[in-house]
């Protein structure tokens, strides 16, 4: 019987050749990378302690990023990274991304060829799935899971069922992969895709290029999923061949796999979306929203802060201006994004259009910093969560949507379609 | 495993922010962040639960953020079981590695009413609730297996110890 694509990368970690991976089973395997930030690894070294400590088994497969708190904003913020700093040069992690040196994890691991077509990745945080988009299977770990995979170099993992998106068609001018999430996340709902795999083929796959393909699998957590992936193409392997450090498995789908459920997506019919508070699964065309004041528009985080993001966002505030009681900050994903999007001009564009440009962080995506939001505000951001407290007060509201709606919606200091801009 | 104990209810998408406000996150020992358990929907509920007493949840239960604080508040604060009519995948594993024994069944949890006494049996996926009889998926035995040594912490010690033994 054919194999799907979390079945076949369980099957290439297995720790025992003769354990049978079908769904519901559970399974001891090896990751290839283990993936820690300065919120759930300080917790996760002091269950490392707890387990008796000492030489973490496998220092080169653990990647450590201060992302959350970085910058610190505060005392307690400053501990949490000097956690991270103190672990890193005791253990001798070599993968540790200070202030500066780095991003935000989901971002900057397969940028740096950490995280490559066909591992196997355990993380700390909830969003490590975006690995999906290289055509690898990341999913998020408790911490005792990852203190466990840091002393003994392996894991378990319950065999998930899976679910198959195919996607065809041309997409239409404005339309992104963070509105095919999203679509989705309307059809299925939060809790549509529990424990699953979420695979998503087909040949409207070539119409997304890979940092669209991250906005995609970023947001499969949201409807409940253990993992998910884009199958890999040309687009998958020529970015692997950039990047990767390591030798890379592109693996795809077999032809007869048993998937739990099948769906269509037609990208020629698609709309620009948006999710209204406070769930993402609460999503309605850009239309349906159109004319809701915006106090602030936050452009970034993990799977929204690329290149092509900051294109989309430049290509929209061309020869404009952010509107006149709204405030829009833009926020590069790693620093190689960073130095890119200057030499393009772009980072320019958006100071003169009045905008606010900073150093990477997650800060305002989880409403710890850098633009928090205060009671009765309304935002427009291309994060991933718009539940209730979120992003700074409880009393805030936040409307999830693509680049260019985010942008639009700067401009005109409401929510606005970026056809008729 | 079998545990006997008086029921507890919560609905349907009970998130890890009901269960432990964010406002906690600082605190690390289970029985100090078991005092604030539902703090804001249901201050009572920590006075109630006697220790060994069974939590039924509907689905979804433990969505959200990924907060090992929920599980280790709960199992804090003396439940012995939670039986859902479906986790969050991230609750699931985190209570598992807690040690916190949890059983996936849509209709026990469906029936269960507040007051009620249900003895459950992990290995075999019985669910009794005063007199009615539920069957679930047992709990795997690798997963009994970690439960049974009261989390991963300790099933990790003594894998470590394994080890050495047969180097
Ligand atoms: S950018 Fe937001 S969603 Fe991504 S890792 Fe940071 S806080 Fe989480």
């Amino acid at each position: 019987m054919g194999k799907t694509i979390a079945e076949k990368i369980l099957q290439s970690h297995l720790l025992d050749d003769g354990a049978v991976v079908e769904p519901g089973n559970i399974v001891r395997a090896w990751v290839d990378v283990a993936l820690l930030n300065d919120v759930n690894g300080p917790i996760a070294f002091r269950h490392f302690a707890n387990m008796g400590g000492g030489p973490v088994a496998r220092p080169d497969k653990v990647v450590l990023v201060c992302d959350h708190f970085a910058p610190a904003p505060n005392a307690p913020g400053a501990r949490l990274i000097g956690d991270m700093r103190r672990f890193a040069q005791e253990k001798g992690i070599e993968h540790f991304f200070d202030v500066g040196k780095g991003g935000i994890e989901h971002t900057l691991a397969p940028e740096q060829g950490l995280i490559v077509a066909g591992d196997l990745v355990a993380g700390g945080d909830s969003h490590t799935g975006t690995a999906g988009a290289f055509g690898a299977f990341g999913t998020g770990m408790s911490w005792a899971g990852m203190a466990a995979i840091m002393m003994l170099d392996e894991t378990w993992f319950k065999v998930p069922e899976s679910m198959r998106f195919e996607l065809r068609g041309k997409k239409a001018p404005f339309v992104t992969g963070k509105d095919v999430i999203l679509r989705v996340l309307g059809e299925i709902g939060v809790d549509g895709a529990l424990y699953r795999s979420m695979e998503f083929g087909g040949p409207g796959v070539a119409e997304l290029n890979i940092d669209e393909r991250m906005a995609i699998c970023n947001m499969m957590v949201e409807a409940g999923a253990k993992t998910g992936m884009v199958e890999p193409d040309a687009e998958t392997e020529a970015y692997a061949k950039a990047h990767a450090k390591r030798a890379y498995t592109l693996v795809r789908a077999d032809a007869d796999a048993q998937y739990a459920s099948r769906h269509d997506i037609d990208l020629a019919a698609m709309r620009p979306m948006v999710a209204k508070p406070y769930s993402p699964e609460n999503v309605v065309a850009v239309d349906a929203a159109k004319g809701v004041h915006v106090d602030q528009v936050y452009m970034g985080n993990c799977a929204n802060g690329t290149l092509t993001d900051l294109r989309q966002i430049a290509s929209v505030l061309a020869g404009r201006k952010v509107a006149r009681g709204t405030r829009a900050i833009i926020v590069p994903a790693t620093q190689q994004v960073y130095v890119q999007a200057m030499k393009e001009g772009l980072i320019e564009q958006f100071i003169a259009a009045g905008a606010a440009v900073t150093t990477p962080t997650c800060g305002a995506c989880f409403g710890g910093h850098n633009g928090a939001l205060d009671d009765g505000e309304v935002a427009v951001a291309t994060v991933n969560r718009n539940f209730k407290g979120r992003a700074g007060h409880a009393g805030a509201q936040v409307y999830l949507a693509n680049s260019y709606v985010a942008a639009a919606a700067a401009v005109a200091g409401e929510i606005v379609d970026p056809a008729v801009l | 495993m079998i545990f006997e104990g008086n029921i507890h209810v919560v609905g349907d998408h009970c998130d890890t922010d009901v269960m432990i406000p964010g406002r906690y996150l600082s605190l690390v020992e289970p029985c100090e962040i078991a005092k604030h358990i539902f703090e804001e929907v249901d201050p009572g509920f920590v006075k109630r639960v006697q220790p060994g007493d069974i939590l039924v949840a509907g689905k979804n239960f433990g969505s959200g953020s990924g907060r090992e604080h929920a599980p280790f508040g709960l199992k804090g604060l003396g439940l012995s079981c939670i039986v859902a009519a479906s986790f969050s995948r991230t609750f699931y594993r985190m209570a598992i590695d807690l040690g916190l024994p949890i059983l996936t069944c849509e209709a026990a949890a469906r029936a269960a009413k507040v007051g009620q006494r249900a003895r459950i049996d992990t290995a075999s996926g019985e669910i009794r609730i005063d007199r009615q009889v539920f069957r679930t998926q047992p709990m795997p035995p690798f997963i009994q297996e970690i439960i049974e040594q009261g989390g991963l912490t300790a099933w990790v010690k003594a894998e470590v110890a394994r080890r050495r033994a047969s180097a």
